[in-house]
Order: structure tokens, then C-alpha cells, then sequence
């Protein structure tokens, strides 16, 4: 394979007892790319996701990550091997504030002998997620406030701004703006384009056609758990009109067989 | 929402106040018990103007009725070293049922080795083991209570860890056998006459020196450790913390070993308080325990609470206890008094929760 690849997963197969909710995925992201997988609802881009994410384990097929066959058992090695991770239910914790959700599960510590008992460094804690919130351009009032306190968009900007705040070889992002307004999804949009020019390769899942085109590169459909379209957007040859046509099954045939094949 | 709803408008980041704790309202709740029993002992016409708080009678060197005080933080203190250890597992959104039974099984155990061999001369009637047993140093006892605890303490986080069991159900099963191996251990008799060194772990004032002091440790802990803070994220979003990387599993098996360690060291310093150790001991502690994490704000819902809570929580029921003792109404009143307290406690918190959302 071709040494400009992030991301190559071979035959990606997930099937959830009787039900083939992944079949046979090829999927290519090059290094710096930015690409979207759209689909309807249960066409196996979730399922996708959690393959990559080792938040479950495929029935078969090869992932290769930044050009070594990686086994993930969960998402912690995932996130060790250079995958962030924002999921869809925004895994953060309620009850704490936004450095604690920031560097949850990686706390800075010092008194490390202490075992599980080491003592964690708030003000080193404090002073990088203002970093990290600035570098993002995320704005909130309050970095104490806790999570349950915030709106949904200050909630997302948190969830976006730890997983961009550690320099990761991949970012996922599964429907970052489902559940925001106009002002917090553009936001979120701004974190993306700052990704792009950094060149961090982003795998985005989303349903916003508007975003998608302005957004990324490519889009791959998903469609009854198997990749139907792999579409250069930036090429200028597709519209909204034919990614909804892949989307619902309209353009079959022939067209299907040759978007699929671009994918190798 | 309040005035954290401006979305992302051009508001700055650079306030970092935090708000008004809730012990605060915890606090409050006791000051305002304290007055209303100062209150009563003025107003109530068979109390001869005594006062609840104050030394009237100039009996001591401080304007303060040390005694009371002294008795009001006493009779919470074996119960509350137990409600911190419950705190921590309340806040990981479980529950144990099985530490007042501990505290009995722990009490057998524990002292079967710290028992004097001599009494008065005679040979120790109540000895359970042979001379072997017998007169060990006290730090014997303390570590094969402990390791008692911690053992029962793993069981429980094992089976609410690893077999998915509810915390509930799994800590009521440890409920019951503790009970009985408390029962079995002596074959139901009483284990008595301890060492001088293991009667001083509960002499006088030295629960409350043990209660107070762990508070201390466990408040840092709970504050400023990764344990500590990841047993609220445990408590505040499972699969967040799953997903952040925590061991979720070592870390629940860890909470329910420490408060487990908790209930067998309240389980020592009673039985060396008492002088013996009977298998009917603890009883309802469990359930007081868990009254105080609640009334001291602890959710049940876990993620959210305090060990300052608690030890506000555990006064709150010391000064209800000691104050109906002070009006002269008996305890069938103080148990209904302190069930009311929790109930209200709780609906105040789920009023507090929805004010914010």
C-alpha cells in the first residue's frame, strides 16, 4: 500500500447475530484528507465507526492504521494508537467540570508513586485547557461550570475541543452538529476548517448536505451496511441531488459498481 | 438554564469561580435544627430554660455544653466512618447494604485475636481460640479485620464489576452472610475481654479522633486524587469513563473494597468501645449510613455529593437524636423524626436538581 495512507480497512465485516450491519467495507483515507460518510439511518456508518474505534470488535476483515494491521480491543487502545474519538452520545461526564472532562482518563498527576492515589495537577490541568479552548476558538463562560450546565452546543465545543486538544493522527467525528443550533454548528464547522489547515485527516459522519460540501473532500455512502459510492466532491462532478440518489438506492447498476470500485 | 445559556456569544473564559457548594444548604440545614432545639428548650414549659447548645450552668470552661457536644458527635461517629466509605460507593451510582452486618462479622473476627488471655487471674471465659491467640499486639486484630473487609469488600465489587450483578442485590446477598458468619463465627456467643491496647482503639473520645481523621484523608482523596475523581466520572457517565479510558471494573472493585475496608474498621473501634463483640451489633447501621450520604447531598444517581456532606449529613442526625433526647420525646419520635429528615432531604435535592435544568 501506498505510504500517504492513514487509514485502509480491507473486507470490514460486522454482523450483529442474524444481522449484517457491515459487510465487506473497503475504505481509504489519505493523510491530510478529510472525508464524510453519509447514509441513512442503520446503513452501517455508526457500525463503521465503532470497527475502527475498537469500541467493538469486527466479525472480520483488516483495519490498517497509519501503515501497521492494528487489533484494537477497545477504545482506549485506539486513542493510544492516535484515533479521537467524538461520539455520538458525547461520553462526558455530567457532573464535572470542563478540565476534568478534557483530560478525563489522562489526568495530569504529580506524586505519581501514590499509585492510584497520585494527586492531580489542577492548575497544569487548568492552564491547557485554556490553551486548548483558545486553539479551538471555543468560548465558555465558564470552565468550572459543570457539564450538566451548558447547552448542548458548549457541551459539543467541549467534546470537539478534547479531541482536538491532543494531537491525534485521525479525528472521527460521528454527527458532531445533529443537535445544535445555527451559531454552535458554525463553531463547530470553524474547528473542522482549522483541523483541515492544521492537516489532521478527519472521518466525519453526518446528514447536513450543506456541511458536507463545504466541508470535505470526499463522501463515501453507506447504504444496507455496504460502502455504494465513494464521491470526489471536490472534483465538482456530484451534487446534493446524486449523493441523495446513492443515499435512498435510486442510482443502482452500473453507476454503483463503478463509484464502489474507485474505492481500491 | 441560567446564565450559562448565552450559547456561544462573546462571553470570555477567563472566569474561573465556582459556585455556591451545596453543603453550604447541608450547613444551613443544621444551624436551622440547632436553633429550632435551642427554640424549643426555651419556649417548652416543662424545660426549665435549659439550653440546647450553651452551658447554662457554667459546668465547663467554654460558653458551650461540651458534654452535648461531645455525646452528638460520639454516637454518629462509628456510623459515620462507615457513611464514608458508602458515600464513595453512592457516588459511583451504587449502593451497600452489606456494611452493617460487616460490622458485626469484623467485631467477632477481630477481636477473637486481640482478647486478653488472663481476666482477674482467671483464664479468659469467653476465649474462643487456645493461649495461642491470645495477648497478640494489637495490630494483629486491626489487619485481620481489615483484610476481612477487604476480602468481602472485593466479592461484592467482583460481582457488581464483572458479573453485572445489581449493587442492590449483590450487597444484600453480602448482607445476609455476613450476618451469618458474624452468628457462625462463635457459634453465636458473645467474644469479650479484650487486650488493654485493643479496648484504647475505642476508648473515650478515639472514635471520633478515627471518624474525624478519615474524613480528613478521604476528603483530600475524594478532592485532589485520579481515585477520587474518577470515581465521580464513574458515578456522573459510566461509558464516558469506559470510553476515557478508565478501568471501569478495577476501579468499582476498588470503591467497594475501601468502603468494605471502612465498615470492618468501624466494625474494630465498636467492638473495642463495647469491650465485646456480639453478633447482633451494627444492626441498621447500613441503612443510617446511607441516611447520612443522603442528607448530606449525596445523589443516589451518583456523580454528585461530598465527604463534607456526609460529615454534615452524619451531624444532622447526631443533633436529631441528642435534641429529642434533650426534649425528653423517646425514640419511637426520633426514628419518625429521622425518616421524615430523609425524605425531605431527598425531595429537596431532586427540587435543587430541576431548578437547574
Amino acid at each position: 500500500m501506498s505510504e500517504d495512507l492513514v487509514l485502509k480497512t480491507v473486507d470490514l465485516t460486522k454482523h450483529y447475530g442474524g444481522v449484517h450491519a457491515l459487510e465487506g467495507a473497503n475504505f481509504q483515507l489519505k493523510k491530510g484528507e478529510h472525508v464524510a460518510i453519509m447514509g441513512d439511518n442503520g446503513a452501517g456508518k455508526s457500525t463503521f465507526v465503532r470497527q475502527i474505534t475498537g469500541v467493538e470488535q469486527r466479525t472480520r476483515g483488516t483495519i490498517v492504521f497509519d501503515g501497521k494491521e492494528v487489533e484494537f480491543k477497545g477504545p482506549i487502545e485506539a486513542r493510544e494508537a492516535g484515533i479521537e474519538t467524538v461520539f455520538q452520545t458525547l461520553a462526558l461526564a455530567d457532573h464535572l467540570d470542563v478540565p476534568d472532562n478534557l483530560f478525563l482518563g489522562r489526568e495530569k498527576t504529580k506524586w505519581n508513586w501514590l499509585g492510584p492515589f497520585r494527586l492531580l495537577d489542577y492548575k497544569a490541568m487548568r492552564k491547557d485547557t485554556m490553551a486548548a479552548l483558545e486553539k479551538t476558538g471555543v468560548k465558555i463562560p465558564n470552565i468550572h461550570n459543570t457539564i450538566e450546565k451548558m447547552s448542548g452546543g458548549q457541551r459539543q465545543c467541549v467534546a470537539i475541543a478534547r479531541t482536538a486538544s491532543f494531537h491525534s493522527k485521525l479525528t472521527i467525528m460521528d454527527e458532531p452538529t445533529a443537535a445544535l443550533g445555527v451559531q454552535e454548528t458554525v463553531q463547530v464547522e470553524n474547528i473542522i476548517r482549522q483541523l483541515k489547515e492544521q492537516g489532521e485527516p478527519l472521518i466525519l459522519v453526518s446528514h447536513n448536505m450543506r456541511q458536507v460540501f463545504d466541508l470535505v473532500d470526499r463522501i463515501v455512502v453507506f447504504r444496507r451496511g455496504e460502502i455504494c459510492a465513494n464521491l470526489d466532491i471536490k472534483s465538482g462532478n456530484y451534487t446534493g441531488e446524486d449523493v441523495v440518489a446513492y443515499i435512498t438506492g435510486a442510482k443502482t447498476g452500473a453507476e454503483y459498481e463503478g463509484a464502489a470500485r474507485l474505492i481500491y | 438554564m441560567s446564565d450559562t445559556s448565552q450559547g456561544t456569544g462573546g462571553l470570555t473564559f477567563d472566569r474561573t469561580k465556582r459556585s455556591w457548594p451545596s453543603e453550604m444548604n447541608v450547613f444551613l440545614a443544621l444551624v436551622i435544627i440547632i436553633v429550632v432545639f435551642e427554640i424549643l428548650g426555651q419556649v417548652l414549659p416543662y424545660m426549665n430554660d435549659q439550653s440546647f447548645l450553651f452551658d447554662t450552668r457554667d459546668r465547663f470552661d467554654s460558653i458551650f455544653n461540651e458534654a452535648r457536644l461531645k455525646i452528638i458527635i460520639l454516637q454518629v461517629a462509628i456510623i459515620g466512618i462507615i457513611a464514608l466509605g458508602v458515600s464513595q460507593v453512592i457516588i459511583t451510582a451504587g449502593i451497600d447494604l452489606s456494611s452493617g452486618p460487616l460490622v458485626a462479622a469484623t467485631a467477632m473476627i477481630a477481636m477473637s485475636f486481640g482478647q486478653t488471655e488472663l481476666v482477674n487471674g482467671y483464664t479468659n471465659p469467653k476465649a474462643l481460640f487456645g493461649t495461642w491467640a491470645m495477648d497478640l499486639p494489637v495490630v494483629i486484630p486491626i489487619i485481620i479485620g481489615l483484610s476481612f473487609g477487604a476480602f468481602i469488600g472485593a466479592i461484592n465489587g467482583t460481582f457488581i464489576a464483572h458479573f453485572r450483578i445489581p449493587p442492590f442485590i449483590a450487597t444484600l446477598g453480602m448482607f445476609l452472610i455476613c450476618r451469618g458468619i458474624a452468628l457462625w463465627w462463635s457459634s453465636g456467643n458473645p467474644i469479650s475481654f479484650p487486650t488493654e491496647q485493643y479496648k484504647a482503639i475505642g476508648d473515650g473520645m478515639m472514635p471520633v479522633v478515627w471518624f474525624l481523621s478519615l474524613a480528613v484523608i478521604f476528603h483530600l482523596i475524594m478532592r485532589y486524587t485520579v481515585y477520587g475523581k474518577h470515581t465521580y466520572a464513574i458515578g456522573s457517565n459510566e461509558e464516558a469513563a469506559r470510553m476515557s479510558g478508565i478501568n471501569v471494573k478495577r476501579h468499582k472493585i476498588m470503591v467497594y473494597m475501601i468502603a468494605a475496608m471502612l465498615a470492618a474498621f468501624a466494625g474494630v473501634v465498636l467492638s473495642a468501645k463495647a469491650s465485646t463483640a456480639q453478633a447482633g451489633m451494627g444492626e441498621f447501621y447500613e441503612l443510617f449510613a446511607i441516611a447520612m450520604a443522603v442528607i448530606g447531598g449525596i445523589s443516589l444517581t451518583g456523580g454528585r455529593g461530598s465527604i463534607i456532606g456526609t460529615v454534615l449529613g452524619a451531624m444532622v442526625l447526631g443533633v436529631i437524636r441528642s435534641g429529642f433526647t434533650y426534649i425528653k420525646l423517646d425514640g419511637s419520635y426520633q426514628l419518625m423524626a429521622m425518616g421524615a429528615i430523609i425524605i425531605a432531604a431527598v425531595i429537596l435535592d431532586q427540587y435543587r436538581q430541576r431548578n437547574k435544568s
